[in-house]
């Protein structure tokens, strides 16, 4: 391997990045973009955003390290998997909204192929808790007709694969107390505080 | 089950050796691009399959390659009559600053060597290949392609030296590590 530090045989990053943009519009033509990526500027941090065919397969706190989120989702779901953010502009525009206040419920497809049995049932259930609204872990636990699974629903929550898309920061302790959140509870709260502002 | 890192990180990983190895046969420009685009579709296509234990960036460089060569035989079955050649590379910009000129000007200098030695250079020099897999690639002895590349880089030193106001690049780099035989 040449020493690529001093080597004057240089390939421009911008040639690179342009690139790599027109390759991802290429293999989307030829149907082998299976998994597109991009990331978006909240008032809660960056999100990382990767969708299919179906829809919004995942989104992530970049506490999570973005890395090893894409790893894990093209382990999962599809090696094929490559940034390309033109193909997540409506998602990314509802992320706008949604934070601006001029959005109560995202519209954009997903698909819940990172889930599966009750955690499954529970995340299908939270977007029907309303904008502003709160629900406790026992009353949605009774709501799936299931009032001992307290823990069993806490664990879903704290597993959604599409955070702040499917609501789960809407569902609190019955104490009162906040409960956890995967982006942190600073996340939670400005979540919370934002649809209370704007409902 | 096989398993493969997202195809993403390997675009950011060998994209640039790929261009380069690309560039190197084909010159900088709209040929170097298509043969790095249809190098990288072939992987995307293989990805799921691929074994992962196999050595991602000496595979992309032996397709690219092959891709490259594939560019050629279709220019040459356009048989572009040599005056109609654009005199300067398109992109090497009519104001662009006097490294991106120099850039433009060693990577068509590489793409002019004769054929064995942008080969060599190509595969071995830029693509890291070792001596035995260029040739095998090639054709001819390890060792003769081990003199392919050392004249080819000889012969671009002249424009080499002229690259950097500073000298700190003006001397060929050593290879180190895996690409030497």
């Amino acid at each position: 391997m040449e020493n690529r530090e001093h080597s004057p045989f240089s390939v421009a990053e911008a040639d690179l990045t342009a690139l790599r943009d027109r390759l991802s519009r290429r293999a989307d033509q030829d149907g082998l973009l299976e998994l597109a990526y991009r990331v978006v500027e909240t008032p809660i941090g960056r999100l990382m955003v990767i969708g299919g065919e179906r829809g919004v397969v995942r989104v992530a706190f970049e506490r999570e390290g973005f890395p090893a989120v894409l790893a894990t989702v093209a382990e999962k779901v599809s090696p094929r998997l490559l940034h390309a953010p033109w193909k997540l502009d409506a998602v990314a525009r509802e992320f706008d909204e949604y934070f601006s206040g001029r959005r109560r419920a995202f519209q954009t497809p997903v698909d819940f192929v990172l889930s599966s049995g009750f955690r499954l049932s529970v995340q299908r259930e939270l977007p029907a808790v309303d904008y502003g609204q709160t629900i406790t872990y026992r009353e949605l636990a009774e709501r799936l007709e299931n009032p001992r699974a307290v823990r069993a629903v806490g664990t879903a929550c704290a597993t959604n694969p599409l955070p702040v898309i499917v609501p789960c920061h809407r569902v609190v302790r019955t104490d009162g107390a906040l409960g956890g959140y995967l982006g942190g509870l600073e996340a939670k709260t400005t979540l919370l505080e934002l649809e209370q502002d704007a409902a | 089950m096989t398993m493969r890192e997202p195809f993403e990180q390997a675009v950011q990983r060998h994209g640039g050796t790929v261009l380069k190895v690309c560039r190197a046969i084909l010159g900088p420009g709209p040929d170097a691009d298509d043969a790095w685009q249809e190098t990288f579709l072939a992987a995307l296509r293989a990805w799921p399959d691929l074994d992962p234990v196999t050595p991602l960036e000496p595979w992309l460089v032996r397709v690219a390659g092959r891709k490259a060569i594939d560019v050629i035989r279709a220019r040459n079955r356009r048989a572009v009559p040599l005056g109609e050649l654009p005199e300067r590379i398109p992109g090497a910009g009519s104001a662009a600053p006097e490294a991106v000129g120099h850039a433009v000007e060693l990577w068509t200098a590489v793409a002019a060597l004769p054929e064995r030695q942008r080969l060599a250079v190509a595969y071995h020099y830029l693509g890291g290949l070792p001596h035995a897999e260029t040739a095998a690639v090639i054709g001819g002895s390890p060792e003769s392609v081990r003199r392919a590349s050392a004249d080819g880089i000889k012969a671009l030193r002249g424009i080499w030296a002229e690259d950097t106001g500073d000298g700190r690049a003006a001397t060929p780099s050593v290879r180190v590590g895996t690409g030497a035989s």
